[in-house]
């Protein structure tokens, strides 16, 4: 079977510092990969690569058996690669339906209409409040994200990229800064994700992040040093080394 | 007032009836400015791109209409769209140029390009008649409808104005315009959304030049004359300041401020000699009392006032 | 030969004047990310007070301690009380800067009048000096030593001084130089103070050459655009080469081929510029 996400042998540096070095993993269709490390592992810059917005030096990413490596960020999207960021990246002056609607435009061939009017163009808005729906966050539909709590935020960061029903989605850091409750409705959110979107996320949250990851990858100073489920990956030494030793 | 804008137009339309001449020809010189500015405002309102070279555009679109009609004897129903094709392949290489280049860097390119521009015209004598201008012209005749009566013109520039912020309008509310938004506000999310930003940005200046195009047309068949200082940095920052003083982002805001800039450089310059003073004095109260323009600030007040009533 | 020689230096001495007013400009627009549309309007004032000075009979080294300090004390104001006030938001700095120019302007109008002022270049810098058997006009010479002179003290501000440190603090990161504890408040109203008075010297000096004249800013404006552009904003060596570059464009444009003046200044900007955004020596500034 086809993997989702293959990653071989990717290298990044900037100047001297050798920031990602020779990592390969690989992420079956469905699965929920967490990617753990310290900080300055290299964990975002392994994201951005994948993601595209950092070129790398050398090695492959392959999405869904496509070689993706040279695609250009805006092509992304259209192979099924939807992403959030650590920083929420809203448009804080529109309202939260239209956040939305950015998302679901980006992979509709309607965004190139220049004459006719955005709304009240009944499918779109509808997909959207479902899309809402799903991360609880309906009845905020008409409030400037802006004004969104921190929370609600980090909802809407996921349901913009879920808007495009990518095939693979990479979360960065969802949990930052997050309250206890909150973190709990987060990950439900997650957890409700269906399987015809395969997961990779980055995380510092050690509690919800171990309940979400089928699968561990971990990075120290740009290199993969364990992987594995997640009994085995917590229980090893290097894991512990590396986390408890720093 | 949903249908306020139809509202205003036929209140437009019934202006010459009761105003004179002076007056009526003030006001398609305001409406002339509305389309300009309002061309501006969906490269730097909507699009988030500051320029200082958009008279170019208006320009060149006079130059060629009038150098076909004056030179090459050709008449209007082939000068017209011939200046707008013209003025719209400029708006295309400019805006690639322009591009390469954000912030402060594009602004230099279009403030750049446009001096060109505006230097070729002063010193190709041969073809622009320099300093003097090209005189001589004339203003069509659409239907046998004689526009060289006022109220007749100024009817003539309603309706172009109202077709050109028809469709200026649409294309605000677009898909397309929702996300030349998106790029103004969130560009490197936008790419990672599956946009193209720069061609999102292209597309849009080249419509913003074409419709600067269409306000070049009105302005050569009013004035009858075209002059190299309508190529100038004081008329692209004029409008730069109509836009952003009137309210950058909003539909009708930039022609509130080509509406105060026109009547404050006509009819005040008849009071006060050193009228750019007031002008400059104008600008600067809005920008520090009304950070978003006249045009919000306006609603906002608006608002206030109904919450009262209530 | 003799053409050439004097095409030659004035190309220097406008290179010269645009430094003065460049580095200005560009020093404004590193650290506080504003685009200070004033600048040619404060080029121009010192201009006409520079020429006001030496009429009234008082020389040029006051003229030009005059202008300096007046042009100085203008932009401390203009930033203190206008500009501080509008938040980092870009447009609006172009609103209001456009809008102070347009005053500016207006009012040199009201005061000075619509003529050109000529200045009069010191009687000791009037007789040319011959070397090498060509004769040079001896004050463009005094402008390129003094432009020359005043890049050496800003690069020795910025680099060996503590408030040249806290300036390159600012354009590399000004979150981070506030967080370390720099006085931005004091440190943009001083750096705005010494952009302006390097404008207004550049116009004190440029007034022999080019007469005080209602529209000389909007003259010297874009050519300052140019030049940081050109060099590449964050590089004071950057402002310098490319302030002599277009110095010498301007020059010998206007000198061989009038007709084409304007085309041949600003093409090859647009070149440069096409495929190098940063400019010649322009890092990624935040």
């Amino acid at each position: 079977m086809t993997a989702a996400l293959e990653v071989i042998k990717l290298c990044k540096s900037f100047g001297g510092i050798a920031v990602t070095q020779d990592v390969s993993l690989c992420v079956e269709p469905g699965e929920r990969r967490l990617i753990i490390g310290p900080n300055g592992a290299g964990k975002t810059t392994l994201f951005n690569q994948i993601a595209g917005e950092i070129g790398s030096d050398s090695g492959t990413v392959r999405v869904f058996g496509q070689d993706i490596t040279r695609l250009p960020v805006r092509a992304r999207a259209h192979v099924g690669v939807s992403r959030t960021y650590q920083v929420i990246t809203l448009f804080p002056k529109d309202t939260l339906v239209h956040n939305v609607t950015l998302g679901i435009l980006g992979v509709n061939r309607r965004r190139f209409e220049v004459f006719k009017a955005l709304l009240p163009q009944g499918g779109i808005h509808e997909h959207a409040l479902r899309v809402l729906d799903g991360v609880g966050l309906k009845d905020r539909a008409g409030t400037l994200a802006g004004e969104l709590s921190y929370g609600e935020q980090r909802r809407a960061e996921i349901a913009i990229a879920m808007a495009q029903s990518p095939r693979l989605l990479l979360l960065d850091e969802p949990l930052a800064g997050l309250s206890q409750d909150e973190r709990g409705i987060v990950r439900d959110l997650i957890a409700a994700i269906p399987r015809d979107t395969t997961i990779v996320m980055i995380e510092h949250d050690m509690d919800v992040a171990l309940a979400f990851a089928e699968r561990i990858s971990v990075l120290h100073y740009g290199k993969l040093i364990v992987e594995g489920d997640r009994e085995a990956v917590v229980a090893h030494p290097l894991t512990r080394e590396v986390y408890l030793g720093v | 007032m949903k249908h306020w804008p139809l509202v205003a137009v036929l209140l437009l339309a019934l202006f010459p009836l009761v105003a004179g001449e002076y007056f009526v020809n003030l006001a398609s010189q305001v409406l002339i400015a509305v389309v300009f500015a309002s061309s501006l405002n969906l490269l730097v309102g909507h699009g988030g791109m500051t320029s200082l070279g958009h008279a170019s555009f208006l320009g060149i679109s006079a130059y060629v209409s009038a150098w076909l009609g004056l030179k090459m004897g050709l008449g209007h129903a082939f000068t017209a769209p011939a200046a707008l094709l013209v003025t719209t392949l400029v708006g295309m290489v400019f805006g690639w140029i322009s591009l390469r280049a954000t912030g402060l860097g594009f602004l230099m390119l279009t403030l750049a390009l446009s001096q060109v521009v505006w230097g070729l015209a002063y010193r190709l004598v041969s073809v622009t008649n320099g300093d003097n201008g090209l005189s001589g012209l004339t203003r069509p005749q659409p239907f046998g409808w004689d526009l060289d009566a006022s109220d007749n013109f100024y009817w003539f520039t309603l309706l172009v104005t109202c077709v050109a912020m028809f469709l200026m309008t649409r294309f605000i509310h677009s898909p397309f315009g929702a996300s030349l938004r998106g790029t103004r506000d969130q560009p490197r999310r936008m790419n990672a959304l599956g946009y193209n930003v720069w061609a999102i940005r292209w597309v849009t200046f080249v419509a913003s030049s074409f419709f600067a195009g269409v306000a070049g047309l009105l302005y050569v068949y009013f004035n009858k004359y075209i002059h190299p200082t309508a190529m100038g940095v004081p008329v692209s920052a004029e409008a730069l300041l109509s836009v952003i003083a009137g309210g950058a982002g909003t539909v009708y805001g930039p022609a509130l401020g080509a509406l105060l800039v026109v009547v404050l450089k006509n009819y005040a310059s008849a009071y006060i000699e050193r009228w750019n003073i007031l002008l400059g004095l104008v600008f600067l109260f809005i920008v520090i009392f009304m950070p978003a323009g006249l045009t919000p600030a306006l609603s906002a007040g608006v608002r206030w006032l109904r919450g009262k009533k209530q | 030969m003799q053409i050439w020689a004097i095409q030659t230096l004035n190309s220097l001495a406008l290179g010269g004047l645009l430094f003065m007013l460049s580095s200005g400009f560009a020093l404004i627009f590193g650290l506080m990310r504003i685009a200070n549309l004033t600048h040619g309007s404060l080029f121009m004032i010192g201009a006409y007070v520079a020429a006001t000075v030496v009429r009234a009979g008082y020389g040029m080294m006051l003229a030009a301690l005059a202008a300096t300090a007046a042009v100085a004390l203008l932009g401390g104001l203009v930033e203190r009380l206008i500009l501080r006030g509008l938040g980092a938001n870009a447009q609006r700095q172009v609103l209001a800067t456009l809008a102070l120019s347009f005053i500016a302007a207006d009012v040199c109008l009201v005061i000075w009048g619509g003529d050109p002022i000529p200045v009069e270049a010191p009687l000791i810098l009037r007789a040319p000096l011959r070397m090498l058997g060509l004769a040079f006009p001896t004050y463009r010479l005094v402008v390129l030593a003094i432009a020359v002179v005043v890049a050496l003290l800003l690069y020795l501000l910025i680099e060996r001084t503590r408030l040249g440190a806290m300036i390159r603090a600012g354009v590399d990161d000004m979150p981070m130089a506030r967080a370390a504890g720099i006085p931005a408040s004091r440190l943009f109203t001083t750096v705005f103070c010494i952009g302006a008075a390097l404008a207004g010297l550049g116009g004190t000096l440029g007034g022999p050459i080019f007469n005080a004249y209602p529209g000389l800013d909007a003259e010297m404006l874009p050519l300052a655009l140019i030049v940081v552009i050109l060099g590449g904003v964050g590089s004071l060596f950057g402002t310098f080469l490319a302030s002599f570059i277009i110095g010498f464009i301007y020059t010998f444009g206007n000198f061989l081929a009038p007709d084409l003046a304007y085309v041949i200044l600003f093409l090859p900007m647009v070149v440069v510029l096409a495929f190098r955004p940063l400019g010649l020596f322009g890092r990624s500034v935040a």
